[in-house]
């Protein structure tokens, strides 16, 4: 079979779109945030999550460390149960608090993890005992409101 | 009686649909079953892959770029008055990922290579080449179709994924060159709200789909015309309609079962 250059500009062509798929995948998309090490899984249980969504990203003092990965309410307790996947490297005390944050007063909701002083680290599958629900603007203006009413009596 | 003239119409413009629609599927699947030929000697898809794909990139790349730059300057006048405009790469990427890249790439396919496949196929028809090759014992579906349906199908995704990659390259020399957005903040929004699963391995899956309707309808078009001068223009513009109609449709479908709010 016999070379032509019809089949150069095919091959480039094919080379072109898989290179933009790349593109697309690891700039423009979170394929290179992706678990690429190792990860490790940790539950926590919040009284309402707000507006978190599952792949929303997990932080301790700003750095990215995993990823939501699963959120389901438990039937008995009614309480949101966030499953979360985070890179091995990392690893947090018992005492470790949770709470969902926002990026900016309008933006991503995503978890934050301050951890404590306890000497024992959080293994694969714990939940994690010190959670702080997300910040509801509507029941803070409830709040306020309330206490307006209050006030004036 | 113009009343009984003009049931008797709509009845017979129904069942003549119904007739093609039937006609189409059994031709889908006939190119499916003598696609063997078009791996087996697979010189004949790059051939076609050359005339479909290759000549549809200038007009591919030409097209992101503009719409990756106007999504910039409209969505950058947009978020300006919410103060969010380090939201624009999101605003652009997602947008084009999502829903312009593989729903424009598909359009521009159908117009540009489309219509070629029809006109060719239904002069092919006309000048009774298909008939000839029929004489043969080669069969055109195998020889002549199905090259250019796995040509089609291959190419769109590929299209799809350059136009999407353009635009977003138009909106951050829009956005970030242009206006002076934050470098940094225009593409870690953008990484953090792309999600590779749910908004770039869909588009592909949409791109695909319209890759096999856009080149179903228009080779079907083409077989199926009138062999006459005039039967092959009316196939071409049918082609063309009826591809971008179906690519929208087919897009609201899809649309509703991958992005349904959670």
């Amino acid at each position: 079979m016999e070379r032509t250059t019809l089949d150069l500009w095919v091959g480039a062509f094919v080379v072109a779109g898989v290179v933009a798929l790349a593109i697309l995948a690891f700039k423009v998309g979170n394929l290179s945030t992706y678990n690429a090490s190792e990860s490790y899984s940790l539950k926590a249980s919040f009284n309402n999550i707000g507006g978190l969504k599952a792949t929303a990203s997990v932080r301790s003092a700003g750095v990215l460390i995993g990823r939501v990965t699963e959120i389901k309410l438990n039937p008995e307790r009614y309480e949101a149960e966030v499953t979360m996947s985070i890179d091995k490297r990392y690893q947090f005390p018992k005492d470790t608090l949770v709470s969902i944050l926002t990026s900016g007063l309008l933006g991503e909701q995503y978890i934050g993890l301050k951890p404590g002083a306890d000497d024992e680290m959080l293994k694969n599958g714990d939940i994690v005992k010190q959670s702080r629900s997300a910040l509801v603007l509507e029941d803070l203006i409830g709040q306020v409101v309330a206490g307006k009413a209050e006030g004036a009596k | 009686m113009p009343v009984v003239k003009s049931v008797r119409n709509i009845g017979h413009r129904v069942v003549e649909a119904i007739w093609r629609i039937g006609f189409a599927s059994h031709f889908f699947a006939l190119i499916l079953l003598n696609s063997g030929s078009s791996f087996r000697r697979f010189r004949l898809t790059v051939k076609e892959l050359f005339f479909t794909g290759v000549m549809s990139l200038i007009i591919i790349l030409v097209a992101g770029l503009f719409v990756g730059i106007v999504l910039g300057l409209q969505g950058y006048e947009v978020l300006k008055s919410y103060g969010s405009e380090s939201a624009l790469g999101t605003l652009v990427a997602l947008s084009l990922v999502r829903e312009l890249g593989p729903v424009l790439a598909a359009l521009l396919f159908a117009g540009r290579a489309g219509s070629a496949m029809t006109a060719e196929i239904g002069l092919m028809k006309a000048s009774e080449q298909l008939a000839a090759m029929d004489m043969m014992a080669v069969s055109p579906i195998a020889r002549v179709v199905a090259p250019r349906f796995w040509a089609g199908v291959i190419s769109m995704p590929i299209l799809a994924a350059i136009f999407s990659a353009m635009g977003v390259l138009g909106g951050y020399l829009v956005g970030v060159v242009y206006i002076g957005v934050d470098d940094g903040s225009f593409w870690s929004q953008m990484q953090a709200s792309v999600d590779f699963q749910h908004d770039i391995l869909n588009g592909v899956l949409k791109s695909f789909v319209f890759g096999v309707a856009v080149t179903v309808i228009s080779l079907f078009e083409g077989f199926d015309a009138p062999p006459t001068a005039e039967g092959v223009s009316r196939a071409t513009t049918r082609t063309v309609v009826q591809s971008s109609l179906i690519i929208l449709l087919l897009d609201v479908v899809l649309t509703a079962f991958m992005f349904r709010g959670n």
